[in-house]
């Protein structure tokens, strides 16, 4: 029902305004005094709500993050949980200002959809969960397996792609939301799990006994999960883009949300131009001067981030890996702040 | 001097005024045009302005994605579809689907239905009691909360495949659904099917031919020991000349699963009976209404002749009934097949699951497939009043109303 609300909307928004496209979004968020956020139903790690209805996760992390650079002040959000097949129209109907959702960048998403990708804020791939009384070791003994999997994601389309590839037979099980998906995975409906190995492990919290299933080691594609923000609103979309790469250009420089006072005092000139004391690189986005020190009181910096919501700091213990820094051996890089 | 009659205006004319002008005459035409025209002007803008922005915000439009590989599977297909078909393909085989849960849900929630009606309206106090339990229990639940009852219960209540129930060494029940053996056309199939074919045609002849000889000249025919030989007896002949039609192929477990035989997934069942058991609770209620508006002195005229309870009600009582009962039930038929959209609740492929969802998140275009799956739902409904329509004037005739 909510989708085809959303369409309607869409259609309407697309069909009686003139303009929606406008360069408006900062703007309208500033007069609405609210960040809209599209995020997930609930994946811990990612997004989801805790037993007093408050968001946590990285990619909550983020919207807060923007939030704290428009307002200093990080609850000025608001969450709108979207399944995996909704999560584009209310992008493109303007229900939400940016989408903050494990979404994987994909050429067609990119092209098609009329929204950009800003960044990668989690490098990922997909993975296979089974039940350990299965005795399988590997992916590749998966051949006339049932597989659940969430309906509207590359998940999809990776699963068809890597069981045609290797010759094996499957049967295809797709459910409308995360948490259906893992219910019938739980009630032995299928034997295995798909998605992102991030949301293996983090789904695998959610079930009665974790211990009774594991992940199978394959990682069977690229999954480069980040923000998008709807195309013609260059100024937002830098915003955004800018957002993320403050975080981990606070971690580069040592910058955390528990130094940053310190770190401003200091006469180190990037530290001074990142900082806000020299320069106006801020009010060039449309901010103010000290927008990364307001991210970083208000969520932390990128390693912060990561270790507080899925690495070692939190219950899903996954290793940085991919997401640790360019000269720690990952892929996460900033372009410089000048 | 003679002055000619006015010639009145021409047929046709008058009935154009009358048909789009009413009372109003000539005035009343220019308005209905305005109107028209008005309507007309709002829609091109809507398209239009849909269109440019689109264009704008750079979403694709149009309808040529249909013609682009789907790249997922789906788990219940009709017709034969893998991965590098269409979305055009994906459309058909979602609506094949909604339309094979839609038709026997209606055919079981219509038998349900009429069994639930007769237990309320029986006699008997336990019979009655249960119908009306039955009916308001199921009524006033809420369809989503059933459907996935059904779901749960009758996945938890069932074994893996490894462990599955064996009916005989034949068909399986596992969580994975019901295992039978598949029919596999042998060189007797040809045949076999055209004498089947010619002992259906001849039967429905045959009652004709009796039907009008009872009608017209009051002589009673017994046909079917004819229609017996000519159903079983013909196709049965066959087999001795051409060989058997068929032969099975059994389904054996390899791996995780079955291999081999067909197969009715536990999502399939689940909703038919989740939709089915809530739409009789309605229909129970209709039918019951329908017949309990017939004069209680037609069922008292029936057994004064000395019919039976069941032959009063079989010929006399349900035939008037229907006149009442057939419009509110198209409404039920109606509700069932719209319903049947909750079932990706469950993960079975309808078509709203496999095309208005599935399909939207991986092309994004939302307007183009929401009208789509709008449209062919409306196409559905209609045509299904239509069907029932044709059939309450066939019922209204026959009672010479």
């Amino acid at each position: 029902m909510k989708r085809v609300t959303l369409a309607l909307t869409l259609a309407l928004a697309a069909g009686l305004s003139a303009q929606t496209a406008d360069a408006q979004t900062l703007k309208t968020v500033k007069d609405r005094g609210m960040l809209s956020c599209g995020v997930s139903q609930g994946l811990p790690g990612f997004s989801s709500p805790d037993d007093k209805g408050n968001w946590t996760g990285l990619d909550v992390d983020v919207c807060k993050a923007i939030a704290g650079a428009i307002f200093n002040d990080a609850s000025k959000v608001k969450y709108v949980p979207l399944s995996a097949k909704d999560r584009f129209t209310a992008l493109q109907s303007g229900e939400i200002d940016v989408l903050s959702r494990n979404t994987t960048w994909t050429i067609s998403r990119d092209t098609s959809l009329g929204a950009n990708f800003t960044g990668v804020t989690y490098y990922d791939g997909q993975g296979f969960m089974v039940k350990k009384s299965l005795k399988v070791n590997s992916a590749l003994e998966l051949n006339s397996a049932s597989v659940c999997v969430q309906t509207g994601t590359t998940t999809e389309q990776n699963l068809a792609d890597y069981f045609k590839a290797n010759n094996m037979k499957y049967e295809v099980i797709a459910f409308g939301t995360n948490d259906e998906t893992v219910k019938a995975y739980e009630a032995g409906r299928c034997d295995v799990f798909t998605t992102d190995q991030s949301g293996l492990y983090a789904n695998r919290l959610k079930l009665a006994n974790p211990n009774e299933h594991m992940v199978l080691p394959e990682i069977i594609s690229k999954e480069p999960l980040g923000p998008m923000v709807r195309h013609g609103d260059d100024q937002w979309f830098d915003i955004v883009k800018w957002s993320l790469f403050a975080m981990v250009t606070a971690e580069e420089l040592g910058v955390t949300s528990k130094n940053v006072d310190e770190k401003t005092k200091l006469e180190n000139p990037e530290l001074k131009r990142v900082l806000g004391s020299d320069g106006n690189f801020g009010e060039q986005l449309g901010l103010t001067k000290d927008w990364v020190v307001r991210i970083v009181k208000a969520v932390g910096n990128y390693g912060e981030v990561f270790d507080r919501n899925v690495g070692a700091g939190s219950p899903l213990g996954i290793n940085r890996g991919l997401n640790n820094l360019w000269n720690k051996g990952g892929l996460q890089y900033a372009p410089p702040i000048r | 001097m003679s002055t000619e009659a006015r010639k009145p205006p021409p047929q046709i004319a008058l009935k154009i005024r009358r048909l789009l002008g009413g009372k109003a005459g000539w005035n009343g035409v220019a308005v209905q045009f305005a109107f028209a025209a008005i309507l007309g002007w709002i829609g091109y803008e809507i398209v239009s302005n849909a269109r440019a922005n689109l264009e704008n915000q750079h979403i694709a439009a149009g309808f040529g994605f249909l013609r682009n590989n789907a790249g997922f599977d789906v788990n219940q297909t009709l017709i034969s579809y893998t991965g590098s078909d269409t979305f055009l393909r994906v459309f058909v085989v979602g609506l094949l689907n909604t339309l094979v849960v839609s038709v026997v849900g209606i055919v079981f929630a219509t038998l349900i239905g009429f069994i639930v009606a007769l237990c309320r309206l029986s006699p008997n106090w336990l019979l009655s009691r249960v119908g009306e339990i039955y009916v308001e229990i199921i009524r006033n639940l809420p369809l989503l909360f059933q459907i996935l009852f059904w779901y749960l219960a009758v996945l938890a209540a069932l074994p893996n495949p490894r462990q599955s129930i064996s009916l005989l060494g034949l068909a399986f029940i596992s969580n994975r659904g019901l295992v039978v053996p598949s029919p596999i056309g042998e060189r007797g199939l040809e045949p076999f099917l055209a004498m089947l074919a010619l002992g259906i045609v001849a039967s429905l002849a045959l009652r004709f031919y009796a039907r009008r000889a009872l009608f017209q000249e009051g002589r009673m025919i017994r046909i079917w020991p004819y229609v017996l030989g000519l159903l079983f007896g013909l196709p049965l002949a066959t087999m001795l000349v051409f060989g058997p039609p068929f032969s099975f192929e059994l389904p054996q477990l390899k791996g995780f699963n079955f291999a081999g035989g067909s197969r009715i997934i536990p999502e399939f069942v689940a909703l038919t009976l989740a939709l089915s058991t809530y739409t009789a609770a309605f229909i129970a209620e209709i039918v019951r209404a329908g017949i309990l508006s017939v004069h209680k002195g037609q069922m008292e005229a029936g057994s004064s002749l000395g019919l039976s309870r069941g032959t009063t009600l079989r010929l006399i009582v349900v035939p008037q009934a229907m006149r009442v009962i057939v419009p509110p039930l198209t409404n039920q038929y109606l509700n069932l097949t719209k319903n049947s959209s909750l079932a990706v609740a469950i993960g079975y492929p309808d078509l709203v699951s496999v095309f208005a969802g599935t399909s939207l998140s991986q092309t994004g275009q939302a307007i183009e497939i929401i009208a789509m799956t709008m449209g062919i739902y409306l196409l559905i409904s209609l045509l299904t009043s239509a069907i029932m329509s044709v059939y309450g004037w066939r019922v209204s005739r026959s009672l010479g109303a």
